[in-house]
């Protein structure tokens, strides 16, 4: 870690990829290593105390995914686990039910356990979307069987940030099939729109810490009262035996303070959040001829803007960004670590011209409006660069024209 | 995140001999946006069959630019004849070293060498034309990734995945893809186990095959056979008891020993008394 770069010279656009801790959040939190490192199982008041402080995390998770009963949210290591622990855990609870319903624009924590699920037999159906990475409603709705055991669908996309109307989906399936679950992985929606699940019929709801500015490595999932579902984890007596193993203690607290945070902050996120994402996605595409808009700018969380740089390609940008210190992540297949560009951008039918050369800035509260101009300032000369060394320049100079005949 | 060489940072930085060429003598063309990698190489060649230019442009990643911008700089003052024996590994070692998971890049530039020289006499180049395509997601040929399994020594499907993308996308010819690497490795078995012996290993062999084939028959007949030495295919060796003063010792040697020496060393040896 001796070239280590510094996170004061970062300007960071990528907090759907992860976000930084509150510093507030660290504070809460720090006492739980070394000071008050008890168990909280234990029969002495030292380790018991601590217990009282899990409480109040968990009413403040509860606060800021609407949960009529803070004993409906139950501690996690993360997204990825509750999404395992809904999907397999509901299946578990029903035996006779074989069929599951998602999209196939999950977060891979879905799609690979759905994989995974079909190879042992169950069936999986998987809702399209349009060019918009919007669901036709009409089709999930013919999906949904009696043996339904489980819905399993987003909240907002992680790569276009395009938002899925779940209310009305749970709505839906209830309507149809009662019994089947509805399991939503909020992951990416937590914080940045309002989310009231007493208000839905949704059955389950996972969100992950580290997205929210708590650390990696927890995550809560709301599980409505009278819902069946096994354990994914076996041991202890835990979170109620839904969950063993000794609770993550510090980092239980952080993600309670960060919910708390969450909830303050969801104003500013729709307000100053989205206008520093609307101006930095308006500039680009006014800077640059070959940049484009993935995904529903309508249907969409404040923060995320998803563009593609067309007859580029996204790890190049991503290289030269980087060496400006400017932080993104891109849906290339050469960024991906498989050789498949994104999945998400596929089933949405963008171009290969585009895919490929896709970047995804994502803001936070911490993003600032100098932080938006330097990349306004800077971006345009990478692109003009690599369009460069690109071997479509007859294609580049086309989408000039056409760009320049709209002015 | 990648582990680039400072090498392969400084080329996709600045790249070198980027652009179109004008009035270019060849051009080669590979891969393609769907894949997300192509590659452009202009070549200028003088009337001594010299490369004296090459740019390139490419569409895809930092070690693709890099890779692109290698091989320019490796080929230009260099003969065609020359050029063409530059193998993908070349142009990995010029740049220090490419991730295994970036290899295809390099293969890239050796592909677009190749189209552009078969540009340059004339001929079409055959990349993915009438042969057996195995991965679909990526127009991998049969050929293709026997080749890379060949030039590159491969022992794994993921190996392959890394060279040449095949077997990267849905994923369902990787069993195909097994097969064939399976028949590679047989083949480079068997040419291993026909790699010249060292002297002691042909002593030690040679000494078995007289011991366990040879002297047991000529002993039945009271005589008997020993190995002195080995020059080259020359197999030097002593005839003893009965079969030294046997007058048809020279029958012996020749219509026996050397027979069945010949056919487990190969034609080539020659058996001589000492």
């Amino acid at each position: 870690m001796e070239n280590i770069i510094k996170s004061e010279n970062i300007i960071y656009f990528d907090n759907n990829a992860t976000t930084k801790v509150d510093e507030r959040v660290v504070e809460t939190m720090v006492p739980f290593f070394s000071t008050y490192y008890g168990n909280p199982s234990s029969m002495y008041t030292f380790g018991g105390q601590v217990g009282k402080y899990i409480k109040d995390a968990r009413a403040q998770v509860a606060d800021l995914v609407g949960a009529a009963d803070p004993l409906e949210i139950f501690f996690t290591s993360c997204g990825t686990e509750n999404a395992n622990m809904a999907i397999r855990g509901v299946l578990e609870a029903n035996p006779g039910k074989k069929h599951i319903v998602t999209t196939k624009v999950e977060h891979p924590c879905v799609l690979n356990t759905t994989k995974r699920l079909e190879k042992l037999g169950y069936q999986v159906t998987y809702i399209g979307v349009n060019s918009e990475g919007e669901l036709d409603l009409d089709e999930f709705r013919d999906s949904i069987r009696d043996n339904t055991a489980i819905v399993a669908c987003m909240w907002a996309n992680n790569e276009t940030g395009v938002i899925f109307p779940v209310e009305k989906m749970a709505e839906i399936t209830k309507e149809i099939n009662p019994s089947t679950v509805f399991f939503v992985d909020a992951v990416q929606a937590a914080g940045k729109v309002p989310i009231n699940v007493k208000n839905t019929r949704i059955d389950i709801l996972g969100i992950s810490g580290h997205k929210i500015h708590a650390p990696k490595g927890v995550g809560a999932i709301y599980i409505r009262k009278g819902t069946l579902i096994c354990p994914l984890i076996h041991g202890g007596h835990q979170e109620r035996g839904k969950r063993a193993g000794t609770e993550n203690v510090a980092s239980i607290i952080g993600l309670g303070a960060a919910a708390v945070l969450a909830v303050d902050n969801i104003k500013d996120e729709s307000t100053r959040v989205k206008m520093l994402r609307d101006k930095l996605e308006r500039g680009l595409l006014e800077r640059i001829f070959n940049a484009r808009v993935n995904g529903s700018r309508i249907n969409r969380v404040p923060n995320t803007t998803n563009i593609s740089f067309e007859y580029i390609e996204g790890e190049l940008i991503l290289l030269h960004l980087s060496d400006l210190n400017i932080c993104a992540s891109s849906g290339s297949a050469c960024t991906s670590g498989s050789l498949e560009p994104s999945h998400v951008l596929r089933s949405m039918g963008i171009p290969f011209t585009a895919i490929h050369g896709s970047i995804r800035l994502s803001l936070s509260r911490y993003t600032s409006e100098t932080e938006v101009d330097y990349v306004l300032d800077t971006m345009p000369h990478v692109i003009k660069k690599l369009n460069g060394i690109s071997p479509f320049q007859k294609q580049l100079k086309e989408l000039e024209e056409i760009k320049l005949a709209r002015k | 995140m990648w582990e680039y060489t400072k090498k392969v940072q400084d080329y996709y930085r600045n790249p070198v001999n980027v652009g179109e060429m004008e009035n270019p003598d060849a051009v080669g063309e590979v891969g393609s946006i769907t894949c997300g990698d192509a590659l452009k190489l202009y070549l200028k060649v003088d009337k001594s069959n010299i490369i004296t230019d090459a740019k390139f442009q490419t569409f895809g990643c930092g070690s693709a630019v890099a890779s692109a911008s290698a091989l320019t700089e490796m080929i230009i003052g260099k003969p065609l004849e020359e050029a063409a024996k530059l193998t993908n590994q070349d142009i990995a070692d010029f740049l220090g070293g490419l991730p295994e998971q970036k290899m295809h890049c390099s293969v890239l530039g050796k592909e677009a060498l190749e189209a552009a020289i078969a540009n340059y006499n004339g001929e079409i180049y055959t990349e993915n034309t009438g042969e057996k395509v195995i991965c679909k997601c990526f127009g991998t040929t049969e050929d293709k990734i026997r080749q890379i399994i060949k030039e590159n020594s491969l022992d794994t499907v993921e190996g392959i995945t890394n060279y040449c993308k095949a077997g990267g996308g849905c994923g369902n010819c990787r069993n195909d893809i097994k097969k064939i690497l399976d028949d590679e490795i047989k083949k480079r078995d068997v040419q291993h186990a026909k790699k010249p012996l060292t002297k002691t290993q042909m002593i030690i062999k040679t000494n078995n095959i007289l011991e366990n084939h040879i002297a047991t028959e000529l002993r039945k007949d009271g005589g008997d056979i020993e190995l002195v030495d080995i020059e080259d295919n020359k197999i030097l060796v002593n005839l003893h008891g009965s079969c030294k003063n046997c007058r048809s010792s020279n029958l012996t040697l020749k219509n026996f020993v050397e027979k069945i020496l010949k056919e487990h060393l190969g034609p080539e040896i020659e058996v001589v008394e000492v």
